[in-house]
């Protein structure tokens, strides 16, 4: 069954917090369902659907429905890392087609910052997880795995730090906009590959900030989306993939988005170059530039070209991306960035990005989400969206 | 500036009874793979069955020990520095690993290398590399 104007978004919050000293997690989920009810012209009354992913703290979905006090139809606690919360989109979609549920609520917190994890610079033990005992003991960080994909980019097809840099550059140009941004510096290229060098290839500011905070969304049926005061943003493609070692046919230059992004330009039936706006997960510059390879923007092998002289950049470039800033700049809560990259889609075909950055009549936008490690085992998904 | 990569703790693995034979034999020194019988494909890491076809006649056999770097990166925000790589084995897969004893400046993509064992802290030795 195709999703295409099943459902809409009607309520999208990204929380202001970037540091969450004084906040549990439970307290930060709440917050930004309050926030995205409230902009969709909803309560909590309303929600008859739930949905978070492994952020969210104890039992997941049955602490948090508990907390909040949801009285439900429909629950599903997907976790595919930072892309969960694209994949959740397209879920409620679908439960709603089913008539499972009418409002459903995704919410997504996390306070790293505050408990000083070491997200990208320490190696991450999923316990009893079947390939820890032969990746664990390597040591690979984060930021290494990404590092790899970037290496052999660079090794196939001649891809520099000086065109990765330019996606940082980009993001910067729009963070400046952004007074919540935590990075609001703008870069050069010079300034880029002259950061230290955290896991050759990249530097330290190939890598996303580290924030605390959340978001949230409301995904409701067409009707209930017509009979509120938001503009109305209709879900028409969506896509999910789960990629991986692959048994040791190990491929580091293709992502899940080869998979997603196919699914969902179908489903919508556009194309990559009908596409105004696009919000590309950026845990790192690499994993943008595979993204848009792979989602069909340029061919595999361009992205270094496509991504240079500020093409990004909105106003100028082709194509306008991460107009918030991104993970790279604005913000990265709970080291999962899904979430974020919808909102800022939603804002941008409701004309509400900020005016410096805001596309012209933009009606049709993608958001991409990237969860887990480019370089062992990924989570991705895409959805497209349009105004009504 | 050269960066001389030597060998750094590793912890130990979890041996779970599915890979038992890969770190018997990682105690002696020798690095097995898992190939199907049905389809004969090699895979790694090594499970019951096969991830190409779903056959559960799956067999350990002798690994050559030598291989090329897939990919790499430096970890230079340790205390001791080190490569993670991924080195495609002559039998097919590849595998993630550390390439060790070497200058790290000058590992490239490609190159050929060879298995070694190092021991863990308290576990079987674990599979390495260093440049042939």
């Amino acid at each position: 069954m195709s999703l295409k104007n099943t459902a809409c978004i009607a309520g999208a919050y990204e929380h202001p917090i970037r540091r969450a000293d004084d906040k549990s997690v439970a307290q930060l989920h709440a917050e930004v369902a309050r926030g995205a009810l409230a902009d969709a012209g909803l309560t909590i009354k309303d929600v008859d659907g739930y949905f978070c992913a492994g952020d969210a703290p104890g039992l997941g979905a049955m602490s948090m429905v508990d907390y909040l006090g949801l009285k439900l139809r429909h629950v599903d606690s997907t976790e595919t890392g930072g892309s969960s919360y694209v994949v959740h989109v397209a879920h409620a979609a679908a439960a709603i087609a089913a008539g499972r549920c009418n409002v459903a609520l995704i919410t997504l917190a996390g306070r790293p910052k505050a408990e000083g994890m070491a997200t990208g610079t320490a190696p991450r033990n999923y316990g009893a997880a079947p390939d820890v005992p032969f990746e664990l003991p390597y040591a690979p960080t984060t930021v290494n795995m990404y590092g790899m994909a970037a290496m052999r980019h660079m090794h196939e097809h001649g891809t520099t730090s000086e065109q990765l840099a330019w996606i940082r550059v980009a993001a910067s140009h729009h963070a400046q906009h952004n007074p919540h941004a935590m990075v609001r510096e703008v870069v050069t290229v010079k300034d880029v590959v002259g950061s230290p060098m955290i896991a050759d290839p990249l530097h330290r500011l190939d890598c996303c900030v580290i924030s605390d905070g959340g978001g949230a969304l409301v995904v409701v049926r067409p009707e209930i989306a017509r009979s509120l005061k938001r503009p109305v943003v209709n879900v028409i493609g969506t896509g999910e993939y789960l990629r991986n070692q692959s048994g040791g046919k190990v491929d580091l230059l293709t992502t899940g988005a080869a998979w997603t992004g196919k699914a969902a330009f179908a489903e919508a039936g556009v194309k990559p170059a009908d596409i105004q706006y696009a919000s590309i997960y950026d845990s790192f510059t690499i994993t943008v530039l595979l993204t848009l390879e792979d989602l069909g923007f340029c061919a595999k092998g361009q992205g270094g070209r496509f991504v240079s002289d500020g093409n990004l950049i909105a106003g100028t470039g082709k194509l306008p991306f991460n107009t918030d800033g991104g993970g790279l700049c604005n913000n990265h809560p709970g080291n999962r960035g899904g979430m974020t990259k919808v909102i800022e889609a939603v804002r941008q075909l409701r004309g509400e990005a900020h005016p410096k950055v805001q596309v012209p009549n933009c009606r049709l936008a993608l958001a991409h989400g990237t969860g887990g490690s480019l370089g062992t085992r990924h989570g991705s998904a895409t959805l497209i969206l349009e105004r009504a | 500036m050269s960066l001389t990569i030597g060998r750094r703790q590793m912890p130990a693995p979890t041996v779970y009874p599915e890979a038992k034979p890969f770190w018997d034999a990682a105690a002696e020194g020798k690095l097995l793979v898992k190939r199907c019988d049905d389809c004969g494909e090699h895979h790694h890491y090594p499970r019951d069955g096969c991830p190409f076809c779903g056959s559960l006649n799956t067999q350990w056999r002798p690994a050559k020990g030598e291989g090329n770097v897939y990919s790499f990166s430096i970890m230079r925000r340790a205390e001791v520095p080190y490569v993670v790589a991924y080195v495609t084995l002559a039998e097919g897969p590849t595998m993630m690993t550390n390439i060790v004893d070497a200058d790290a400046d000058t590992i490239r993509i490609g190159q050929r290398v060879v298995v070694r064992f190092q021991p863990s802290d308290g576990g079987p030795p674990l599979p390495v590399f260093v440049p042939a």
